[in-house]
């Protein structure tokens, strides 16, 4: 299987670039960070290449997976947690890829709902609907069914935001776990202790590349200096582009 | 006595049994649309949908009388038009979807109206607006089961999108395409069971069949399954109560049928198990746990 391509990617609204000329690669099955600072694209960068966004310019190779082989947890908030739904049918939506539009969920797809419901530790929470969970045991649903997707490339936004330590340990657990199926892990974060502690590339963002590496020489604090500086950047009025990818090699 | 209350009127006049079937086919297939339009957040929209649709119904209607078949293409042509106008108006300039939709609706409203007054008699228009479900024939009887055959079918096809699409709609875009055309469809359905509610409650409360009965539900369940159950049982007793309602006190029965459902929502507001007035002032104890 290849790995994820980035030729000269750039990904942004309204013309405006988010994420400015990214070049680079993902090998098959790591395990990447994206840190940067608030608006520095992370997020765009994510939407991107799980194909919500068309890039404005470049473009992003999936080597060989398509849609259904991805799995993305976005920021959570775009979730109607009032919808009448219990924790067993959200989470069985995950079995999708399999299921499609009419198929049935026999006792195998069940049990493995059940499971994927015990294994985020929850337990006795099957028949709940989801607008009476917590926060934290929201995302262990959402956890649950990026776990039933089963797919190669997972994409995760922001996933410990407003999360309790308890909760967060058993989730990287999880992260952790996917990683050592040999599954492509990228997420977005901003705990650079974790960072530091679990994964092993990290790339800083910067509405453009700051750094990509191996965590311990990128995550140094000059890098970080200079994505906060670059973030700061912003030009409402701004001219259109006529910049080659050079720059961006460099870094 | 109950008896002759209660039953006697179904077996002694053809109209009261076509009415009463035709009102318990709108139930099937309108209420499950009205539980989602509200999930959706869409209950006004289909209100807005129920006007919009009047000029197309009213083309059909005056080229081709009370068939149903001509109203709901007119219908479905009108109600498309205006949300596909509304959509694009609100898309290319800063004004909201919503009041985009309610300029559309007004203006369509005042055509359809327009279109009937001149070329149709008072009678036709206070039938367009507030219908006449004692005046149903069997060729439009079997086209309002026809139509509601088709919505529970097209329903079951999108079912599975559409409960996804209104959960977390990023999460189908992810991994499917079939959002976009279920929502489409489910929008489709909408107006055809507008349409079909012409005939039996008019333009205006055709759309009670579908909300009300969802606005109950909403009081007596949080699982969607029960709650599209709930919304098929309240719906078929507003309407059989509304026509038993309308024989004995000459109330027309297209209102009569959606003030029994408001009347039945007004308890599910008052003594509701799931967020009920009484419910929330008289809690009960807390629990354990």
């Amino acid at each position: 299987m290849a790995g994820l391509h980035f030729h000269n990617v750039t990904l942004g609204y309204d013309r405006h670039p988010a994420v400015h000329h990214l070049n680079g690669e993902v090998a098959p099955g790591a395990l990447l960070a994206v840190i940067g600072p608030n608006g520095a694209g992370k997020s765009t960068l994510l939407r991107g290449i799980v194909g919500i966004l068309k890039p404005l310019d470049g473009s992003i190779h999936l080597g060989g997976l398509d849609s259904r082989d991805i799995a993305y947890l976005p920021q959570s908030a775009e979730i109607d947690r009032s919808f009448p739904i219990s924790v067993l049918d959200f989470v069985g939506t995950g079995l999708w890829r399999g299921t499609g539009l009419f198929g049935g969920i026999g006792k195998a797809a069940r049990e493995k709902i059940l499971r994927a419901v015990a294994s985020v530790g929850l337990n006795g929470f099957e028949n709940r609907p989801i607008g009476t969970l917590s926060g934290g045991q929201m995302q262990r649903v959402l956890f649950a069914r990026v776990l039933l997707q089963d797919a190669r490339l997972i994409v995760l936004d922001e996933p410990f935001n407003a999360i309790d330590s308890k909760t967060t340990v058993d989730l990287l657990a999880l992260v952790k776990h996917w990683h050592g199926e040999g599954r492509t892990v990228l997420a977005a974060l901003h705990d650079m202790e974790m960072v530091r502690n679990h994964f092993s590339e990290t790339l800083v963002l910067a509405r453009g590349p700051v750094a990509w590496g191996p965590t311990a020489e990128v995550l140094t604090p000059e890098n970080l200096i200079v994505a906060m500086r670059m973030c700061e950047a912003f030009d409402d009025s701004a001219a259109a582009c006529s910049a080659d990818d050079a720059r961006s090699r460099a870094a | 006595m109950i008896y002759d209350a209660l039953i006697g009127p179904f077996t002694e006049f053809e109209f009261m049994r076509r009415a009463l079937a035709a009102v318990i086919a709108l139930s099937f297939a309108g209420a499950p649309i009205g539980v989602f339009l509200m999930l959706r957040r869409m209950s006004l929209v289909g209100d807005a949908m129920a006007h919009a649709i009047l000029p197309g119904a009213a083309v059909g209607f005056l080229l081709s009388g009370l068939n149903l078949f001509a109203m709901t293409a007119g219908g479905l042509i009108a109600g498309f038009a205006v949300a596909i106008l509304a959509g694009l108006v609100a898309r290319s300039t800063g004004l909201k979807e919503d009041a985009s939709l309610a300029t559309f609706y007004l203006a369509s409203l005042a055509l359809g109206v327009t279109i009937v007054s001149i070329k149709g008699t008072n009678i036709d228009l206070l039938h367009v607006l507030f219908g006449n479900i004692l005046a149903m024939d069997d060729q439009t009887l079997l086209v309002v089961a026809f139509n509601a055959t088709v919505t529970l079918l097209v329903l079951a096809v999108i079912y599975r999108p559409l409960v996804i699409e209104s959960v977390d709609p990023l999460f189908l875009r992810t991994v499917s395409r079939a959002g976009g055309p279920a929502h489409l469809a489910f929008l489709a359905l909408v107006v055809i069971n507008l349409v079909n509610g012409f005939q039996a409650l008019g333009t205006l409360l055709a759309v009670g069949l579908m909300i009300l009965p969802a606005g109950i539900a909403r009081f007596w369940s949080r699982d969607l399954t029960v709650m599209i159950c709930i919304a098929v049982v309240a719906a078929t007793v507003s309407g059989y109560a509304g026509l038993v309602l309308s024989f004995q006190t000459r109330v027309p029965s297209g209102p009569a049928i959606i003030l029994v459902a408001s009347a039945l929502y007004m308890v599910s507001v008052l003594f509701g198990r799931v967020g009920g007035v009484v419910r929330q002032l008289f809690p009960g104890r807390h629990l354990e746990a």
